[in-house]
């Protein structure tokens, strides 16, 4: 804020008008807690309520099932799996292109259609693979039909751990680039150069600069991913109807039928997913305030 | 050596984004035996379903791109100027629709506005219609509130409001004669970012039953081969549009803004 309004604002302004300030801020404190809060906490509530109201764990301990663990399992698996190689892939591309001396031109094209290629989640997505690499999609049938490879005989099944996972790939690599291109922009040339005059080889510049610097923002991103991945519903659902056993698609039928057979347990399952997504996110948070201490 | 890595890396990443599209780009145009034909996407597009979905999601973006604007764009406004110690914790509300996932929003919503309860809007269709609109808003509120906040950083708010308040004006004028316009092209990019979200949106729009776009793609997916890649390449279009359009008025902007 610039001196001069700071400073006129004792004079100018009487002490009567100070406590209205928060009446405009209502409409969105409103809608946030309408829309987003009392919704959540709903829920929240909900699994840790009896059907009669009561205060209890049962439901939370009534996760423990086969079929639920299994499907925790396989969401946390695939979520992490996803998060981890797009984080490395992602990573790679990003430094390619930032530090890697590829031509400037290649940069603004990539951005963009990181932007794009982020966005382009969902169902469309789970269509483009199906056409690509399900069973009569491109790339199956080329590898059939010219080389003889059948990916069915292999056991490449696109409703699977890795199915899944080459999928969200899509769009957790190009948040990786989005996310990581200004962190690796702000490493800063000197540091290489003052670790190369102190006689530092590249792999040791990286090892014991670069990456120390860049490593609150990787792992941050890296929770920001398996979030992103974990909460991915409409894709999952059209790529595998609801053939396959993990959380968001055990949820959605669980809202529109109940398979579980008690909405309270239901609850217990929303709450899981807002637990692992929120202590994710948590991680996300700590760590880019912590990344920020270093690329400004 | 290293120009070598990295040129591997980007190729890599290359035809790893290119063979779905091409992909679903070549399917999408198969329908017809033995030659490419664009049957696929003229069935889609004669669909009177496919018209009927896609008209509702876009009224239903655009819907929701006005509210957003209208709740985001005062409320930033005013934190700016007469809040700043509360910016934290509203940019942390803002947030929140990234950690929450959207079916266990989209779950409250069910739980807590049935016909049963205080506040009966799944009740009606108008009903269900507006709250999946103050759902989107929510999911579309990070992006939103981000690129409105960032705009509002470049211009000086303070000096703004207090000129055009010694020239008589009430908040009404200033938000919308001198805020909005200075801040037009960060609400512009929010708003296409919101279309590209809502257009294809699925889950929030299948729980609560309204005949959206995307519960439309997932059926066709369940019952079609050809027309769900003419969709996706549809909908990659969509995406790519509302992005180019992001670019766009950001170039433009700056480049009016150089020549003052």
């Amino acid at each position: 804020m610039p001196p001069s309004t700071s400073s006129t604002v004792p004079v100018t302004r009487p002490a009567r008008r100070l406590p209205t300030n928060w009446v405009g801020l209502v409409p969105f404190a409103l809608f946030a807690l309408l829309f987003l809060i009392l919704p959540t906490m709903n829920i929240v509530l909900g699994a840790f309520q009896t059907p009669e109201g009561g205060f209890t764990f049962e439901n939370i301990r009534g996760l423990n099932t086969p079929q639920i663990r299994a499907a925790y399992i396989i969401s946390l698996k695939i979520s992490l799996a996803s998060a981890a190689l797009g984080c490395l892939i992602g990573f790679a591309v990003a430094a390619a292109v930032v530090l890697g001396g590829l031509p400037r031109f290649i940069r603004s094209p990539l951005l963009t259609f990181s932007g794009v290629a982020s966005n382009f989640a969902g169902v469309p997505l789970a269509f483009a693979f199906l056409a690509t690499i399900g069973p009569v999609g491109l790339i199956t049938v080329f590898l059939k039909t010219q080389l003889g490879i059948d990916l069915r005989m292999l056991g490449f099944n696109l409703l699977s751990f890795w199915g899944l996972t080459i999928t969200y790939l899509f769009f957790q690599i190009p948040l990786m680039i989005l996310i990581i291109t200004p962190a690796l922009d702000g490493l800063k040339r000197e540091w290489r150069e003052a670790a190369a005059i102190l006689g530092a080889s590249r792999l040791q510049y990286w090892r014991m600069v670069a990456l120390p610097i860049l490593f609150p923002s990787l792992l941050g991103t890296l929770a920001l991913l398996f979030a992103n991945a974990f909460g991915a519903v409409a894709t999952a659902i059209a790529l595998t109807g609801s053939s396959m056993n993990i959380v968001p698609i055990l949820l959605f039928a669980q809202i529109r039928g109940d398979v579980l057979g008690n909405p309270h347990l239901g609850y217990a399952l929303a709450f899981g997913m807002i637990v692992i997504t929120g202590v994710a996110n948590a991680v996300y948070i700590v760590l880019r305030a912590r990344s920020e201490r270093w690329l400004k | 050596m290293t120009r070598l890595w990295s040129w591997g890396a980007l190729a890599f990443g290359l035809i790893y984004f290119a063979l779905p599209l091409i992909g679903m780009t070549e399917f999408s145009l198969k329908m017809r035996r033995g030659e490419y034909s664009f049957d696929a996407y003229a069935k889609v597009l004669a669909d009177p379903k496919f018209q009927e979905t896609f008209s509702y999601s876009v009224i239903m973006a655009l819907v929701t791109i006005a509210f957003g604007v209208l709740l985001v764009v005062p409320t930033a406004f005013w934190v700016r100027l007469k809040m700043p110690g509360m910016r934290p914790y509203v940019e942390f509300i803002t947030l929140l629709p990234l950690v929450i996932p959207a079916i266990v929003i989209v779950f409250g919503y069910i739980r807590l506005y049935n016909t049963s309860s205080w506040l009966p809007l799944t009740g009606s269709a108008m009903g269900t219609n507006i709250l999946l609109m103050f759902g989107y808003t929510t999911l579309a509120l990070p992006y939103m509130y981000r690129a409105v906040d960032t705009g509002l950083r470049t211009i000086d708010v303070a000096t703004l409001t207090e000129a055009a308040q010694s020239l008589g004006a009430g908040w009404g004028t200033i938000l919308a004669r001198i805020i909005l316009p200075n801040v037009l092209v960060a609400v512009l990019s929010g708003a296409f970012l919101t279309f590209a979200i809502v257009i294809g949106e699925f889950t929030m729009a299948a729980l609560l039953n309204r005949p959206a776009f995307g519960p439309y793609m997932q059926l066709l997916g369940a019952n079609r081969a050809y027309e769900p890649a003419a969709l996706a390449v549809i909908a990659f279009g969509i995406t790519w549009a509302c992005m180019g359009l992001i670019q766009l008025v950001t170039r433009f902007s700056k480049h009016t803004r150089a020549q003052h």
